[in-house]
């Protein structure tokens, strides 16, 4: 059943090297109302061979982190102003296009929101994929189209052989979803980042994309950052996660610490504001939110920007913006509480 | 679209009514083509009016090499006589054939449309993929130029470029050929711009689109971006204005010809003919009818079959 020309990469030795540091990032798009600072001094760092989830709400500078990643940002308007993305020890922000193109795929993957419309409709699954292999690996023709097939049998594609030479309209949202992953994963990368895989399918297609990526993570070895905005997702698929609130990272613990012990009141808020059906089914509360709205990040507010949805809010907040410190062993939170 | 193909739903032995589809009887994958040419079979104008231009292409294409008649085999005593068994569409003033002669000149008016909307169409998507790849500075300079274009006087343009270069081309690769070369490319680069705006917008609205991003994400270079995935997805539009411009550029050829500008007298293009023709109106109308029908109905099959090709093409426009 596993592809045979996928060489299933041993789960690496040295488990706990640091394959991705970002650090001090800060991406900010010129606009005609002036900066938005949409990553404002983000780090994050993947482990080879693990999970991490990047979650937060809408426009809180996700996506953009994970774009800067692979360089996949519009620049301009879009600026690296500062900081530094190691990945295997060297550095992405100063590589040239060409040294990108070889690191898109090869090295690192990626997976879009929307498996609707990022496949080309003019070709089918397998052209898209073998094009991929054959322009990385320099495969024959034949070859390449082995390794489309193998890698739709990889994500559970049922025949695959036949399937290959289908196009993208004759596949279901969640069929696609698979299709863009078996593309991102033909390389064989080292680092697969997901942005928001699941946001654009039903909740049971959700599910299966999820175990499909936590399989191919355990068969293949390679490390998955997950961005997300669902708490559920999260704690189904992490093993570490990263908090995000306007450009910043707020809260970063292992997933076990985080949910049964969040630091920062945005995180507590997010946690919060998780539908519960055992008590949805019993009492009848309203399900809570966390009131206000992100800050712009075009002038984000001196001291915390979370300080204007704080429940907890002192005149501290207000005056410095509180740096991100470690509260307990491996748990780091930006809050002065 | 669904139901075309029947044979897709095999029905189980039991007969309840197309419960059970066996998991080898399947549609076939069907490529955008395919399901654009089973769009354009709809299209009946279109299809009929693909069957009339299909004829004449392959008349004058093997025609003349049926139809032996002499274009320039002068004949005084059969001067201007309408259709008969000896002449089926007539003779001209010298008395010569005039089938004959419309199938010759058709090669040229018809060999001048194509090549000339190959010239427009790849100067416009040159135009149109940088504008709309390069955006910023790039883009409005190119734009800028398109403007230009689209707001010169033509007629009188052509007249002058024709008046200017037609002696030092000819002199270098023949009175034919030079005035091929002269017309095609002086109608292509006067009808490049649709073709421009409509690539440099589909250009816009494609590289913005996931796929391109995901391909990009995939390591694709630009060049690469644009080949294969940018520039087959904006084709659509280019078949329907390409063919809209082979008729463009027949009845540019015929009125650069009716005005006296184009070919040579003893080359017989339909306009040439028309020009010929027109003196001599009152008394022998058949002269000027039979090319002026042939151009009519190249041009109006090719409208029909250019709007077929959008509808075809674009399934969102079909009602």
């Amino acid at each position: 059943m596993s592809a045979s020309t996928t060489q299933a990469r041993p789960v690496p030795a040295a488990v706990g090297q640091r394959l991705l540091e970002i650090s001090g990032l800060k991406v900010h798009f010129r606009t005609d109302d002036g900066m938005v600072r949409a990553v404002d001094g983000v780090d994050i760092g993947v482990d080879r061979g693990e999970t991490v989830c990047v979650v937060g709400e809408s426009g809180c500078g996700k996506t953009v982190t994970a774009m800067t990643v692979l360089k996949l940002i519009a620049m301009p308007p879009g600026k690296i102003v500062a900081g530094s993305i190691m990945f295997e020890g060297r550095d992405i922000v100063p590589m040239s296009p060409a040294q990108m193109r070889a690191i898109r795929s090869k090295q690192i993957g990626i997976v879009f929101q929307e498996p609707m419309t990022s496949l080309n409709p003019v070709y089918t699954v397998g052209q898209q994929i073998a094009e991929t292999v054959r322009h990385h690996e320099g495969l024959s023709k034949k070859a390449a189209y082995e390794r489309a097939a193998d890698m739709l049998r990889l994500v559970n594609i049922p025949s695959p052989q036949r399937r290959v030479h289908d196009y993208p309209h004759q596949f279901s949202g969640g069929m696609r979803q698979r299709v863009m992953i078996a593309m991102a994963l033909s390389c064989n990368p080292k680092l697969l980042i997901a942005d928001e895989p699941t946001t654009a399918l039903d909740v049971t297609i959700q599910a299966q994309i999820l175990e499909l990526l936590t399989e191919m993570k355990e068969r293949l070895g390679m490390a998955v950052m997950l961005i997300t905005h669902a708490m559920g997702v999260v704690a189904e698929t992490a093993q570490r996660v990263v908090v995000m609130y306007a450009g910043k990272v707020v809260e970063e613990a292992t997933v076990e610490d985080l949910f049964a012990n969040p630091r920062h009141p945005y995180t507590q808020g997010l946690i919060r504001s998780i539908p519960r059906i055992d008590l949805a089914a019993t009492t009848h509360t309203r399900l809570e939110a966390i009131p206000g709205t992100v800050p712009s990040l075009l002038n984000p507010p001196k001291g915390c920007r979370f300080a204007a949805r704080c429940r907890y809010v002192t005149e501290a907040c207000l005056a410095a913006e509180p740096p991100l410190v470690e509260k307990a062993p491996g748990h780091k939170a930006a809050c002065i509480l | 679209m669904a139901g075309s193909t029947p044979v897709s739903a095999t029905v189980s032995a039991g007969g309840a009514p197309g419960v059970l589809v066996t998991p080898e009887a399947r549609r076939p994958p069907i490529s955008p083509w395919q399901d654009a040419w089973r769009r354009f079979r709809k299209h009946r104008l279109a299809v009929v009016c693909s069957g009339i231009l299909i004829t004449m292409i392959v008349a004058v294409l093997v025609g003349p090499l049926f139809y032996r008649v002499p274009i320039d085999g002068i004949d005084f005593s059969v001067r201007l006589q309408g259709p008969s068994w000896d002449h089926p569409l007539g003779t001209d003033d010298l008395g010569q054939d005039l089938l004959a002669r419309i199938l010759y000149g058709g090669r040229i008016s018809l060999a001048v449309g194509f090549a000339a909307m190959f010239v427009a169409v790849f100067v416009g998507v040159l135009v149109g993929s940088l504008a709309g790849m390069a955006g910023g500075k790039t883009d409005a300079a190119l734009m800028w130029v398109t403007d230009l274009f689209l707001s010169l006087p033509q007629l009188p343009l052509l007249l002058l470029i024709i008046y200017l270069f037609r002696d030092a081309l000819t002199g270098v690769v023949g009175p034919e050929m030079g005035v091929f070369i002269l017309i095609v490319t002086i109608i292509g680069l006067f009808n490049w711009m649709q073709v421009a705006r409509l690539v440099r917008a589909q250009f816009f609205s494609l590289r913005e689109k996931e796929f391109v991003e995901a391909a990009r994400a995939l390591g694709a270079s630009r060049f690469r971006l644009v080949w294969k995935h940018i520039l087959p997805n904006a084709l659509g539009p280019v078949i329907v204005a390409a063919t809209i411009d082979v008729a463009a550029a027949i009845i540019a050829e015929s009125t650069l010809s009716f005005l006296g500008l184009g070919f040579p007298p003893d080359i017989p293009t339909w306009g040439r003919l028309l020009f010929d023709a027109k003196d001599n109106l009152d008394f022998a109308p058949h002269w000027a009818l039979f090319p002026g029908l042939a151009i009519f109905l190249t041009v109006l099959s090719i409208n029909f079959v250019g709007d077929g090709l959008r509808d075809a093409l674009d399934p969102r426009r079909v009602k």
